[in-house]
């Protein structure tokens, strides 16, 4: 999944490699890339199901304007994980609906 | 609250080039931008531009933003990045949330260079995971440095569609084709014959029909369209595929104009509803200005032109160059764009351009 030698770009500049938990899954990515990036390294395509009919979303736009990429990291629901930069640690989930612990109306 | 000179609300190749230009003649110039790097688009394209020497023709997009934020920084331009423009109010007043704090910053004159952002067509399917917009692919592998997919359909042969594909094909993906409703195809030849020599077919007056799959796309059916752009039953090929990418065209980021009620105008050829703006970028509200695709879809060179005739407009507004400096300068820049407005391509753009000042004469 990770280009590894780009014909124009070469070898991609990233953050030192770091764990992270997806799903009670353990994984790695590189420090300050997005979530969404590293989620993909790993074969994650799902970031959420929707609210009303329980639909599969994941990346649309990738650069944070659509929301689709939206799933619960550290316990905080709606984080846009195209844009959020992935920590060391960081513990993320798929997303049911409006996620945990917020007001389903 | 915060004041300075001027604000670019972008620094994209629009924004940054009118700041430099603002900032030469001694503009005290703050530009915010949302993302958490500057350039804009221009980092993403990794294709050499063309025209000619002044428009930086031969380069690479990402090497023109380097040289940019080089400049910018030599000639004291502050860029807040992570900063999104929230609304703008009477007076050119600005709510800015800055890494999640709203700051009220106050300027002179405002530059909108928000860009564009990009259509989409709905199908049955194109919600499931791996349909994604052109943008997002180019985002992730040019970027991040990650395959979208391994294997993918282009929806769209204008010019995003075409060097889009062409990147993904350099990411190591497999394109399976390129489709389009319309005859023929949008974009430059020289793209098009980039991609059509790594054998990928084109399929014109071909729409897409469905997407289908569990979990994520897994296949793509096309069809060919009547004269109507309906499609023709019978027609159908089926691609087994794990993404998708759309481009179908952008539209210009008018949010901030509307705000301010500026005079917009529908010029479908520049994308949708266009703000009415004079020959110095100046829209219909006082000491507001814009360029680049918010003022209109074009490319990124006519943007960095745009963007320094605002520049010289606000110095000149500032008291900073005087009118014949300016006209001098203005006009420089209005001749060498008309290489870029010109061709099969370029003249809708400049006719439409045309009319756009004439109606902010009235």
């Amino acid at each position: 999944m990770r280009i590894d030698d780009h014909p124009i770009l070469g070898t991609f500049e990233k953050g030192r490699k770091v764990s992270f938990v997806f799903d009670d899954e353990a994984m790695e990515g590189f420090e300050g890339e997005p979530i969404a990036v590293a989620l993909r390294s790993n074969g994650v395509k799902i970031h959420r199901y929707t609210k009303r009919r329980n639909e599969p979303r994941g990346i649309f736009c990738a650069i944070g304007r659509c929301t689709d990429c939206i799933m619960v990291v550290d316990g905080t629901p709606n984080v846009r994980t195209c844009v959020e930069p992935l920590k060391e640690g960081s513990v993320i989930q798929t997303q049911v609906g409006a996620g945990p612990d917020v007001a389903r109306n | 609250m915060r004041r300075c000179e001027m604000i670019s609300v972008g620094a994209g190749p629009a924004g940054l080039a009118a700041a430099i230009e603002a900032a030469r003649n001694g503009v005290e110039v703050l530009v915010f931008d949302e993302n958490d790097r500057a350039g804009g688009q221009l980092f993403k394209q990794i294709h050499k531009f063309f025209g000619s020497e002044e428009h930086h023709a031969k380069e690479r997009g990402f090497n023109i933003g380097y040289g940019f934020l080089e400049e910018a920084e030599k000639l004291g331009v502050v860029v807040s990045l992570s900063s999104a423009a929230m609304g703008i109010y009477e007076n050119r007043t600005m709510n800015v949330l800055i890494r999640g704090r709203i700051e009220q910053v106050r300027a002179e004159k405002i530059l909108i260079a928000t860009g564009a952002s990009e259509n989409m067509i709905p199908f049955p399917g194109w919600t499931l995971p791996g349909i994604i917009g052109a943008g997002a692919a180019q985002t992730i592998a040019n970027i991040h440095g990650i395959k979208p997919g391994e294997n993918l359909l282009m929806v769209g042969s204008g010019n995003v569609g075409l060097v889009v594909a062409y990147q993904m094909l350099q990411a190591g993906c497999q394109v399976s084709a390129i489709i389009d409703a319309a005859p023929r195809i949008g974009g430059y030849e020289v793209h098009a014959a980039k991609v059509a020599r790594y054998g990928v077919p084109f399929f014109m007056s071909h729409t897409i029909t469905e997407a289908a799959g569990g979990k994520w796309v897994e296949s793509a059916t096309i069809s060919q369209v009547d004269k109507e752009w309906k499609p023709i039953p019978g027609t159908e090929k089926k691609f087994e595929l794990d993404t998708v990418c759309i481009a179908v065209g952008l539209n210009p980021m008018t949010q901030l104009l509307d705000m301010l009620g500026c005079k917009m105008v529908p010029v479908p050829s520049l994308g949708g509803r266009v703000p009415a703006h004079d020959l110095g970028q100046e829209t219909s509200i006082p000491g507001i200005y814009v360029a680049g695709d918010t003022s209109g879809i074009e490319e990124a060179s006519t943007a960095i032109i745009e963007g320094r005739i605002a520049g010289l407009a606000i110095a000149r507004s500032l008291g900073y160059i005087d009118d014949s400096s300016f006209l001098e300068q203005r006009d420089r820049q209005l001749k060498s764009m008309v290489g870029l407005r010109s061709g099969s391509h370029g003249e809708a753009r400049k006719i439409a351009k045309e009319y756009i000042n004439a109606v902010m004469k009235g």
